[in-house]
């Protein structure tokens, strides 16, 4: 209890800002804090014997990653991951963009993917396998198929919403097609396709880790299975946490990157 | 027409000559029908007319950026099929490219163009000295004001050098005492560079302060309603033009003519 009521008059002071806890790294610390906390309170008292505390599922982490048995588990499911996002991220935001450039490439393509984008697709891994095994085919396609949808439709509402004026000013001074589109269109297009590739690539975070699950346990998946029956929870979350912290860095990073390749004024901002 | 109010005839070469230009647009709206005016080379001729009018619509024909529904525009002597190098555009919400800096935005003509990069940004930086905006090729629009932003614009399109600038209600939104500074610069501008203004505005003020030439439309479908010349000392600096008696009775004549399409 007391590192709750320790928070409430750091939380007050944020209201001032010239207060050093106004920061948004401080901030950001505060609320994992509160996170972590409110895991200990709910494992110690408990909610379910199947929910261990907040640090025993840290030390049941730092045992796995010293004894390699996490990192092993975490390249294997990399493998997957890594084919699968790569192939979304690039096939995703060509196929949108293309869709938002021509419209007979939209009507042809934008069905199968708000479609997909709305269809329970854990349903669909049991015909991915029979189509194409147990093996690392579909676990990629599972990746696939959850991160795709939403990288194409924001590309293609992206570019299909860049502002008219900017088109028209890009015309005007004599651009070719292909200058209006790199120069002008995809910058413009860039803060959605990449809110886009964030969610797909969440989305591809989930997908993977549902591959493993559901068509054969390997990697992370592996642990979090294996784990479960035999009712060593802390590892279980352990797993579960890891591919969590994973998930938020290279989504973080894919914000950095954004802001190097197309918006210059984001990093002068900051 | 008021003495104030002379009609010329004497008139320079036409730099832009719009002939029976009509512009339908998809749902039946008639913007313009069947519209003849002639742009004299080295001038700065506003259009001017009640909101919806087709102004813009005109300006952007003769821009090359939307096709007309009937007629040709002769710039230059060329018949217009599409944007072409004689002419440069000015937006009214300013078009900058929000990634890229003033530098950057104002040489974007020149980069299409594909000059290189040293080039192009010695020629930006002329033009963004001469529109005051020296200092800034770093920032980005963001950074600037609305005015600020404007004269990148317009720095924009001179560099590109073309003989013709179009200026969509370039001061419109910028605020009011902006707008004065913009428009007292913009004579100086005129006179240092030696080009055709096409001017869009809904401002009466504005018009008779910048132009050699006002014409004034009609509702739509648009019509030619009047012709007028302001006939302005503009030697004697910005105070002398907004108290000369000449100045304050255009205003005053133009406004009567365009009270009866207000409703």
């Amino acid at each position: 209890m007391t590192l709750i009521t320790e928070t409430v008059p750091v939380a007050r002071q944020t209201s001032f800002a010239a207060s050093p806890f106004a920061s948004p790294a401080m901030l950001w610390l505060l609320s994992a804090v509160i996170v972590c906390s409110a895991w200990e309170i709910a494992g110690r008292y408990p909610i379910s014997p199947a929910f261990p505390p907040f640090t025993d599922t840290m030390a049941a982490l730092f045992a796995m990653i010293l004894d390699g048995s996490l990192p092993k588990a975490l390249l294997i499911t990399l493998k997957p991951l890594s084919i699968g996002l790569i192939v979304s991220v690039f096939l995703g935001v060509g196929l949108g963009v293309l869709m938002g450039l021509n419209r007979f490439a939209e009507w042809l393509g934008s069905p199968l993917f708000i479609i997909a984008q709305s269809a329970p697709l854990a349903a669909l891994i049991p015909i991915l396998t029979f189509a194409y095994g147990i093996g690392l085919t579909s676990k990629i396609l599972t990746v696939c198929i959850m991160a795709m949808p939403v990288i194409v439709l924001n590309s293609l509402n992206a570019v299909r919403h860049t502002p008219a004026s900017l088109i028209e000013m890009g015309q005007s001074f004599l651009s070719t097609r292909w200058q209006l589109i790199l120069k002008v269109i995809l910058p413009a297009a860039s803060p959605v396709i990449f809110a886009g590739l964030r969610l797909g690539c969440a989305a591809g975070f989930i997908g993977v880790i549902l591959a493993e699950l559901l068509i054969t346990p390997t990697g992370i998946g592996d642990i979090i299975t294996y784990n479960q029956s035999i009712a060593e929870y802390e590892n279980m979350y352990a797993a579960i946490f890891a591919i969590i912290v994973f998930s938020v860095v290279f989504i973080m990073l894919l914000e950095r990157l954004e802001a190097v390749m197309f918006r210059p004024e984001k990093r002068a901002a900051s | 027409m008021t003495a104030a109010v002379a009609q010329k005839s004497a008139a320079p070469r036409a730099m832009v000559e719009v002939r029976h230009i009509s512009k339908t647009y998809a749902g039946g709206v008639e913007a313009l029908n069947d519209l003849s005016i002639d742009f004299a080379e080295g001038q700065l001729t506003s259009l001017l007319g009640p909101s919806g009018c087709g102004k813009t619509t005109l300006l952007k024909i003769i821009a090359g950026l939307i096709p007309a529904t009937g007629g040709e525009v002769k710039v230059d002597g060329r018949v217009v099929t599409g944007p072409g190098p004689e002419r440069a555009f000015v937006f009214q919400d300013f078009a900058l490219m929000p990634w890229a800096s003033v530098m950057r935005n104002v040489a974007f003509g020149l980069e299409l163009k594909g000059m290189a990069r040293s080039e192009r940004e010695a020629v930006a930086e002329k033009y963004i000295a001469s529109v005051g905006l020296k200092g800034f090729e770093k920032a980005y629009p963001h950074e600037l004001s609305g005015g600020m932003r404007q004269r990148a614009g317009l720095a924009r399109a001179l560099a590109v050098n073309a003989k013709v600038l179009l200026m969509d209600e370039p001061f419109s939104a910028v605020d009011e005492q902006t707008r004065r500074k913009f428009q007292e610069d913009l004579l100086e501008l005129i006179a240092r560079e030696q080009k055709t203004f096409l001017f869009v505005t809904h401002s009466i003020e504005e018009a008779v302060y910048v132009s050699d030439r006002i014409i004034i439309l009609s509702h739509r479908p648009s019509q030619v309603s009047s012709i007028v010349e302001p006939a302005i000392v503009r030697g004697g600096g910005p105070d002398q033009i907004r108290r000369d008696p000449a100045y304050l009775d255009t205003v005053e004549s133009i406004w009567q003519s365009l009270k009866r399409y207000l409703d």
